[in-house]
Order: structure tokens, then C-alpha cells, then sequence
């Protein structure tokens, strides 16, 4: 307009470019018009994002940056009743090295190598580790470091920028095969295991009890987990913590157990393959769980490798196996204390009256001997003989009189056939025998042979050495005890108390119509060991305490068909299997113990002297072994 | 921006107030005072969100600094050639522009699977760079030879002109460039008065095309960002993957932001390309709707300017240039926001002045050069 006015001389080309002008001034404001409105467009959708999307793109980005690291708990420890130690929490130094912090990787390897003892397979674990892995991320390079080790890296360690050694706690048993059954062992959490647990407590956690009171006490040992919410990046790179929810640690357990009777048991056993369980009759306490052959339960904790594993489940006296609470033997003739007072009991003999023992025994009608251990026959025997002599023929008889189901209910109020209830894994019931269990678990009628047999702890008669020390401690208080238990007390690692495990309720299992009839038994039992002729009585010499126990072989009858043929070793495995159970001081008993060695020979010669030993060491240490934590 | 719009408006109709304005920095050094504050301050913007989307690495940002200065020594280069020279130039310069662009086809280097780098020894550079000074050049020297509107033999040869450069850069294939040349020469034919009959049926028969350029012509992976742009979420990990996060980092920056240097999304790394094409969503995430707001309303400025600029050049050719590229500057802020908001497909396109890298900084600058140009080469007349 302005323009137009202007050029009023200059005719229609200014009148053009007036125009001209005027039209790109339209189009240009069109265009601003335009960019206005988008730009509208593009504030819009901030708003949409920034206002109306705030609060779902706030927790999308806080749900971005913010992980839960799970932290785990330390497991408790496993103490003696005494305080020993036998199962701990052990730094285990791990080298590491961050990839991101190494200037030159093949120089810092080359190096280290000088340092340290770092195999090939080891570093080329680590290489595979370090082309799968962030840079950022800590890798080991070797676990299992020495004491020695960490300290020649420690003087290196300016040397190697980006390499530390890190310590983790790993379970540690400080004494080796020492109890190892008993305690059991963690091992790394398998698949299934880690489909049962809670995956809250278990955050983080890499191990769990596999066997013994490692597994049967895992709720208690374990702990919970804590947590850590830290604020990581893209990658995962932790940039810091946010906040810290602490781990509960695990609860310490404080067994029964007494570390000194155990290597005294353990030690007594030496060689031989077989088990030793000492019980305080007065509570139960399980005082001694031994069995051997041992292992060390370290190797499990960290992986054990398949060569190992494999030479510990395939070696035949099966090291893994523990005999005390698993191993189910017949009891021989340590069931003739039971069958006897059964025999007294029902009154189906005189006690004072003598049996002749010719050397077997036989009933009428039926073409069968049945032999005493001794050949040529005891002469006649009256009860207190036939115990300290263990005359089986007295006993067959005895046990016929008396009839298969009278047997086998009153046996069974002293535990057999029962589970003993202590709740370690693997805990085995033995067998009972009695028509019932004979119709349910064979489908075969009773026969008189096998009341006899019976008698005398043979035929289907099995049970474990807990089963024989537990029925023993029944003797001892007269027909009552409480069941055994490996728990004493349990320590509370957050509160720091200490809180004894309550004594279960003394059970009245057995009640006799007469009480003499308990003292008859325990004279008879004393007369195993200090009798003249008590089978025993080798391990009574320079005893200044008194012993009440009962020897027994008993059969081994089958020879799997599989087993190699060795004359030397097939001689060892034919011979019977020696048991041993006992009570002491027999006047007012405290212990009750059971020894088994498989293929002993001997009850008297080869368990009796085992058993004096625990006894002994029991007896001298009688006052430290009730001593409090 | 609205006063902005009224001071131009009243200026527009007051030419003796618009003298008096004219300060010595226009006259001598031809710069544009209002033009180059906002383009500086700008440039701090970009230079301190550059620093945090960068974990703070001040080599970047020197860096930058360094490309900066290029790119404004280019700006105060071009102002000073006189519009007329440029008018002369420009048929040369397209020719040369497409030249070059041929020649990268043939001898180009190869840089993130496409052709786009001329090695000269000295220099690396995109010859495509130079056509979105060359085409609104070219085009605005061919319109303005006849009076306005254009005539259709007109507009049809400066579609062959716009298309053939076009072309040879799908070719290499740079999307993000292709289109801004394409959208520089259009927009001195809208401007022009290029008629709406005419407009409507070249959109028409472009939107035609689109089949056919999206089964011969695109890549791939160009498909892949038009497909995510609909549904993010069929591809999370992958083209997806951008959007998602940068539109997270803009959502979670609220109204008023994390802060700076506060940006959880791209200080841990979890917005991909936070330095160059998406850094306008670390902007957003640390300074909220109100930093965006006025991130927006400071382009807005420029463009503005641009616009004002345009308006009161002198002649028809300046005009046309001048209004090209203030338009094509909108474009880049345009898609760029657009893409990194979620609104538009992932075209490989840097906010001006503030993405970092350098070679369309150049260019731009350049164009803001000749703009100034077209601004301070006034003929006395005129005043």
C-alpha cells in the first residue's frame, strides 16, 4: 500500500511488484500461519507427554533405572554342645579383575601368571568369561585363593590397576570328616530346590543343606535375604545405592553332639566301617552320631567334580552312607535284653530255672535244629547265664513260649521298628517282624521257624544303631525316656539370646508288672561284661565303673550278585557284622550306646572295646560333657 | 511471538521506523542484531544440554564450540555477498551442487551404510549439503525471471529441477536430506504463488507415488521406522526402541524437569542417540513442558525473523530465498521434535544448533548468513 503509493510513476512494473509483493506478503504470512499451528502441535504433544502422561512415563523411567539387588543373608553357624565349632562362615578370596579399569589385558595376565599360580584352563575360563561379560562387570580369574596367595598379590597389587581380590563368605568345616554325617554339608541350590524355596528369602542366596543338620535345620540356618535398591544404567552398571533393606542373618544351631565323644568314637572305630551312637539317657541328647568310613564335606560346598563324586558313590563301603541313622542291620543277639524282659514280663518262664543247651534246639513234629552260636551246646542256663553267655538256645526257647505276636508288641514299645523320630534326613525304621507286617509287606503267612529266629534278632529283624542305643536308654530309665534329639539350643544371631531347645516329654513307654523284674535284666546285663563268662568280658579289665551291655553278631546272609569276586575280600564280607550295646555306670545309667562294625566278626572282641572307649572318655569327662555353652 | 508478528506487521507499514533501526552492526557488517542474539543464545542452549547429554564431557563440547564458530564465520561470510551476486550465482551453483552429487555416487565415500562424503583431501564433505543452499537458489533465480504467480511450464521445470537432485540423494540414501531438499525448492513455489489447483494435484499424484516409492525406493530399514513410527511397541529392542525411551525421557520430565544434568533417562544411558538426533528429549526430560515451551517459542523467534525478513526484502528473487529457507529451518525442528515426541517417523534429521555434529550446521548458518544478507544490502531507494 505504502509501496504502491510510491511508485505511482513508474507505471505497471512497479505496479507488478507491488502486487507481487503483496502476494508473497500472503503467502508468507500462510506459511507463519502454518508454522504456528504446528508448532501448536508440537507444544501439544508436550503437553500431552509432560502433563497428561507424567505420572505412567515417571514410573516407566523410575522402573527403567531402579533395580533390586537381592542381598544374602550369612547362614548360621553349627556349634557342639560344647561350643566347638563345626560348621562356619569362611572368606573365600576370589581375584577379580574389571575389564574396564585394565589398561592393557594381555600385559596384566602375563603378569599375573608371575604372581600368581594361574593355570591354563583357568585363564582361558576367564577369557570366555571376559567375551561374554560388560566391561564394567567384576570377572574371576581365580577362586579359591590361599592365604599365601592373597598376600603375594597384596604387595603386587599397585601393579595391576583394575585386578583386587575379593572376599565371600563360603561354608567352611573346620574339622573335616569330624561328624560330617552328622552335620551334612551345603551344596550350590540345584533347579529343583530353587523351585521350592522362597525366592525372597533366598535372593542372592547360591547355597542350601543338602544332607544331616545342615538340611534337616535349613529354615532356621538360613536367614532372609536383604535387599538393595540401586539405581543402575542402560547396561546395568550400578551408578549408586539407593536404599538398603539389611539380611536377617541365619539362626546358629547348638547340637547335642559332643565334638570329643565323637573323635573318640570315631577314632575307636579307626578302620572299620561301621557306626557308633552314644545317647544321654536322661534327655535323649544324641552325645555321639559316628559312622565311617568319613569324607569331607568341604569338597561339596564349592562343586565337587564328577571324578570325586563318582569314586565317593561308587567306593564300597559307601563313605556317604551314614551307618548311625541309615543303616539297617539285624540286631542279633543286642535283642535278647528285650526279648528277655518280655519273656519275664509275661511270666512264661522261671528265671531261676535252668535251660539245657545242647547246642540247638528243636520243637516237635518239625525236622529242623536250630544251633546255638556254640556248637557243642552252654550246659544248662538259667537267665542270668544265658544273657552273659548269650545262649541262644535259651533264648529260642524263650522267644517260642512267648509267640510271635506277645514278642513283637512288646518289642515295639522300645522303638523297633519305628522311626526314632530325631527328623535328620534319612532316618530309617528297621523292621519289626510280626504277622502283620509279614501279611502287608510279603503277603505270606507266619511260621513258627521265625518266632525262633526272631528271638534271637535274626530272620526280618532289622534296625538301625540309633534304634539299638534308644531302646537301650528305654532299659536304663525303666520304661520311659524322651526321643532322641540332635537340638540343644539355638542361638538367635539378630538378638544375640540364647534359647535352650525344651526337653520333650518323658514318654512312659514300658511298665512292668513287677520292678524286679528291670533289675534281673540290668544284673544279667552287668553280667555280659563282668561275668566270668560274659562274652564281653574282655573290655572289663581295669574298668572303675560298671558296664551293662549285650554283645551280638549278627548274619550276613546274601552276597549281591554283581559283587566282584575276591577271595580275600569276599572272606571279609562274609564274616557276620559285630554289634555292641551298653549302659554305664550300669547302677544309675547316664549313656547308652550302640556300636556296629560291619563284618567285625565278633561282638565282645571287636564293638565291646570300642564301646568302652566312648564309655571311658564319657565317664572321665563326665562333668564337661553336660557343661553349658 | 505475537508481538513479534505485530512490531513486523506495523513496521511493514512503517518504513521510516524501520530505517531509524538500522544500527551500525547492519550497515557495516551486515549482521542482523535480533537474528544473531537469538541464534546465540541458541547456540548456548544447545551447548549446555550438549554437555549434559554427554555425561558432562567437556571434549564435546568444545568441540562444538569449535563447529560453531565454523558455522557462524560461514553465517558472517554470506551476509556479506551482496543479494544480487548471489541471484547471478546461483543457475552455477546448482550445477556445480549437482555435479558433485553425481560424483559422490560415483566415487563417495561410504559412511554408515550410505554414499554421502566427497573426500577432498583437506575436507570431507556433503556435496547434498551444498544443494539445500543451491535448489531454493536456483529455483527463486528461475521464478523470479517472470512476474508472479509462476506459470505451469514454469513450475513443472522447477519440479524437474527439485526432483533430480532429489533423486541422486534418495539414492545414496539419505532420507532426512532428500526431503529437506525437496521441501527448500517446494516452498519457493508456495511462496511464489504457486496455484492451489496446482498444489492439490501435485499432492494428490505424490501421495500416488507413495507405493511405489515405498516398494522400490526405500531401504529397509527406512520401511522398519515408518512401521515402529504406528506402533513403537512391535519392536521395542529394536527402532522402537528410540521412541519408547526418548518419549519416556520427555514424559517423566514433567512440568518443570529433573534439572539439569539430573536427566535419569539420559545421564544412564538408556535414550539411545542422546548427543545428535534425540537430544531434544534430554532437553525435555531435564527442563520439563516449561524449558520446551520456551525452547519451542526461541525457534519460533527465529522463524519469525526469518518470515519478517523475507517479507521486506527488496525483490522478488531475495523474497523467495529468504522465505525458503527460514521455512526449510522450520522443517528441520519440525520433523526433529515431531520424531523425537513420537509424532513423526524417525527421519534422520538434528535440531538445529543444538544435536552436535556439524555439517548441516554449516549450511544453516550459511543460509542465516544470506538471510542477514538479504536484510542489510538495502537499496537507497528504498530508504
Amino acid at each position: 500500500m505504502a509501496i504502491s503509493g510510491n511508485g505511482n510513476g513508474n507505471g505497471n512494473k512497479l505496479q507488478d511488484k507491488g502486487q507481487e509483493k503483496r502476494h508473497f506478503t500472503r503467502r508468507a504470512l500462510l506459511a507463519g500461519a502454518g508454522v504456528l499451528a504446528l508448532m501448536g502441535l508440537l507444544g501439544g504433544r508436550m503437553g500431552q507427554l509432560q502433563v497428561a502422561g507424567h505420572q505412567r512415563y515417571a514410573t516407566l523411567s523410575q522402573a527403567n533405572r531402579v533395580k533390586l539387588v537381592p542381598i544374602p543373608p550369612n547362614r548360621g553357624l553349627i556349634y557342639d554342645r560344647n561350643g566347638i565349632v563345626l560348621a562356619e562362615n569362611r572368606p573365600n578370596f576370589q581375584l577379580l579383575v574389571t575389564p574396564e579399569q585394565v589398561q592393557e589385558m594381555d600385559q596384566t595376565l602375563k603378569g599375573l601368571r608371575r604372581v600368581l599360580d594361574i593355570s591354563d584352563v583357568e585363564l582361558e575360563r576367564f577369557r570366555q568369561l571376559l567375551a561374554r561379560s560388560r566391561r564394567f562387570e567384576a570377572l574371576p580369574l581365580k577362586v579359591r585363593l590361599t592365604e599365601k596367595e592373597v598376600a603375594a598379590f597384596a604387595t603386587n597389587r599397585h601393579r595391576f590397576p583394575g585386578v583386587e581380590v575379593e572376599a565371600r563368605l563360603s561354608r567352611y568345616y573346620p574339622h573335616g570328616p569330624h561328624a560330617a554325617h552328622a552335620i551334612g554339608y551345603v551344596g550350590r541350590i540345584n533347579a529343583r530346590e530353587l523351585s521350592q524355596v522362597d525366592t525372597r528369602r533366598y535372593g542372592g542366596s547360591s547355597h542350601i543343606g543338602k544332607t544331616g543338620t545342615e538340611l534337616h535345620f535349613e529354615e532356621r540356618l538360613h536367614g532372609d535375604a536383604g535387599l538393595e535398591r540401586v539405581e543402575t544404567n542402560a547396561l546395568g552398571r550400578v551408578i549408586q545405592p539407593l536404599s538398603r533393606r539389611a539380611p536377617i542373618p541365619g539362626d546358629d544351631v547348638v547340637l547335642t553332639l559332643d565334638s570329643h565323644l565323637q573323635r573318640v568314637a570315631e577314632q575307636a572305630l579307626g578302620e572299620e566301617t561301621g557306626a557308633v551312637v552314644a545317647l544321654d539317657v536322661d534327655n535323649g541328647d544324641i552325645l555321639a552320631l559316628a559312622s565311617t568310613p568319613s569324607f569331607d564335606p568341604n569338597i561339596f560346598v564349592n562343586g565337587v567334580d564328577r571324578a570325586t563324586y563318582a569314586s565317593l558313590q561308587e567306593n564300597p563301603e559307601r563313605p556317604l552312607f551314614n551307618r548311625a541313622i541309615r543303616g539297617q542291620y539285624p540286631p542279633g543277639s543286642t535283642i535278647k535284653p528285650f526279648v528277655g524282659l518280655a519273656g519275664l514280663e509275661h511270666g512264661t518262664f522261671d528265671p531261676e530255672q535252668r535251660v539245657f543247651c545242647p547246642g540247638y534246639f528243636s520243637i516237635n513234629n518239625v525236622d529242623h535244629r536250630w544251633r546255638c552260636w556254640r556248637r557243642r551246646g552252654h550246659g544248662p542256663m538259667d537267665f542270668a547265664d544265658a544273657m552273659g553267655q548269650s545262649c541262644d538256645v535259651y533264648y529260642y526257647k524263650l522267644g517260642y513260649e512267648l509267640g510271635i505276636d506277645r514278642m513283637a508288641a512288646f518289642l515295639e514299645r522300645f522303638g523297633f521298628g519305628r522311626s526314632p523320630g530325631v527328623g535328620l534326613p534319612g532316618e530309617r525304621a528297621g523292621i519289626l517282624p510280626s504277622r502283620e507286617w509279614k501279611r502287608t509287606a510279603r503277603g505270606e503267612g507266619w511260621f513258627h521257624g521265625e518266632t525262633i529266629i526272631t528271638a534271637i534278632g535274626q530272620g526280618y529283624f532289622l534296625s538301625t544303631p540309633l534304634q539299638l542305643a534308644h531302646g537301650m536308654a528305654v532299659l536304663a530309665n525303666r520304661g520311659s525316656a524322651r526321643p532322641p534329639r540332635i537340638l540343644r539350643a539355638i542361638h538367635d544371631a539378630d538378638t544375640s539370646e540364647t534359647s535352650e531347645v525344651e526337653l520333650a516329654e518323658s514318654q512312659r513307654l514300658v511298665d512292668l508288672s513287677s520292678g524286679n523284674h528291670w533289675d534281673r535284666l540290668m544284673d544279667s546285663l552287668v553280667e555280659v561284661v563282668h561275668g566270668q563268662r560274659g562274652t564281653a568280658r574282655g573290655i572289663s579289665s581295669g574298668l572303675d565303673y560298671r558296664i551293662a551291655g549285650k554283645t551280638g553278631t549278627s548274619q550276613v546272609f546274601s552276597l549281591g550278585q554283581d559283587d566282584e569276586y575276591d577271595a580275600a575280600e569276599l572272606e571279609r564280607r562274609l564274616r557276620d557284622h559285630a554289634l555292641f550295646t551298653a549302659l554305664a555306670p550300669a547302677e544309675a545309667p547316664r549313656i547308652a550306646i550302640a556300636v556296629l562294625v560291619e563284618h567285625g566278626g565278633s561282638g565282645g572282641g571287636v564293638a565291646a572295646p570300642i564301646a568302652r572307649q566312648v564309655m571311658d572318655a564319657y565317664m572321665d569327662g563326665a562333668g564337661a560333657g553336660s557343661r553349658d555353652v | 511471538m505475537v508481538q513479534g508478528r505485530d512490531r513486523a506487521m506495523s513496521e511493514l507499514a512503517d518504513p521510516v521506523r524501520r530505517s531509524r533501526r538500522h544500527s551500525i552492526v547492519q550497515r557495516i557488517l551486515h549482521l542482523d542484531v535480533q537474528l544473531i542474539t537469538a541464534l546465540l543464545l541458541l547456540s548456548g542452549v544447545g551447548l549446555a544440554i550438549l554437555y549434559s547429554a554427554t555425561n558432562q564431557s567437556l571434549d564435546a563440547v568444545h568441540n562444538q564450540l569449535m563447529r560453531m564458530t565454523m558455522a557462524f564465520t560461514a553465517m558472517v561470510v554470506m551476509a556479506q555477498i551482496p543479494p544480487d551476486a548471489l541471484r547471478r550465482w546461483s543457475p552455477l551453483v546448482f550445477l556445480g551442487a549437482l555435479a558433485l552429487l553425481v560424483l559422490v555416487l560415483l566415487v563417495g565415500t561410504v559412511g554408515q551404510g550410505a554414499q554421502r562424503w566427497l573426500d577432498l583431501g583437506l575436507v570431507r564433505f556433503q556435496p547434498a549439503e551444498v544443494m539445500k543452499l543451491a535448489i531454493p537458489m536456483a529455483v527463486a533465480w528461475y521464478i523470479s525471471m517472470r512476474p508472479l504467480p509462476p506459470t505451469l511450464l514454469q513450475v513443472f521445470t522447477a519440479a524437474v529441477a527439485i526432483a533430480i537432485p532429489t533423486g541422486l540423494i534418495v539414492l545414496q540414501p539419505d532420507l532426512g536430506t532428500a526431503l529437506l531438499v525437496s521441501a527448500s525448492g517446494f516452498f519457493v513455489l508456495f511462496l511464489a504463488g504457486l496455484r492451489w489447483r496446482v498444489l492439490v494435484t501435485a499432492l494428490l499424484s505424490f501421495a500416488a507415488l507413495i507405493p511405489v516409492f515405498w516398494l522400490f525406493l526405500m531401504r529397509e530399514y527406512q520401511q522398519q521406522r515408518v512401521l515402529t513410527l504406528f506402533d513403537p511397541e512391535r519392536d521395542p529392542l529394536g527402532t522402537g526402541y528410540h521412541i519408547i525411551q526418548s518419549t519416556i525421557a520427555i514424559g517423566s520430565g514433567g512440568m518443570f524437569g529433573k534439572g539439569w544434568l539430573n536427566g535419569t533417562q539420559s545421564q544412564l544411558e538408556f535414550l539411545p542417540e542422546r548427543n545428535t538426533d534425540f537430544i531434544f528429549a534430554v532437553f525435555a526430560e531435564e527442563f520439563g513442558l516449561m524449558g520446551a515451551l520456551q525452547l519451542l517459542a526461541l525457534y519460533l523467534f527465529i522463524i519469525g525473523r526469518g518470515l519478517y525478513i523475507a517479507i521486506n526484502a527488496q525483490d522478488t528473487y531475495s523474497r523467495l530465498l529468504a522465505g525458503s529457507l527460514t521455512l526449510t529451518f522450520f522443517v528441520y525442528v519440525f520433523v526433529n521434535i515431531g520424531m523425537v515426541s513420537g509424532l513423526m517417523p524417525v527421519v534422520g534429521l538434528p535440531l538445529p544448533l543444538v544435536s552436535y555434529g556439524g555439517t548441516s550446521m554449516v549450511t544453516l548458518m550459511a543460509g542465516f548468513g544470506i538471510l542477514m544478507s538479504i536484510h542489510t544490502h538495502r537499496k537507497l531507494w528504498a530508504s
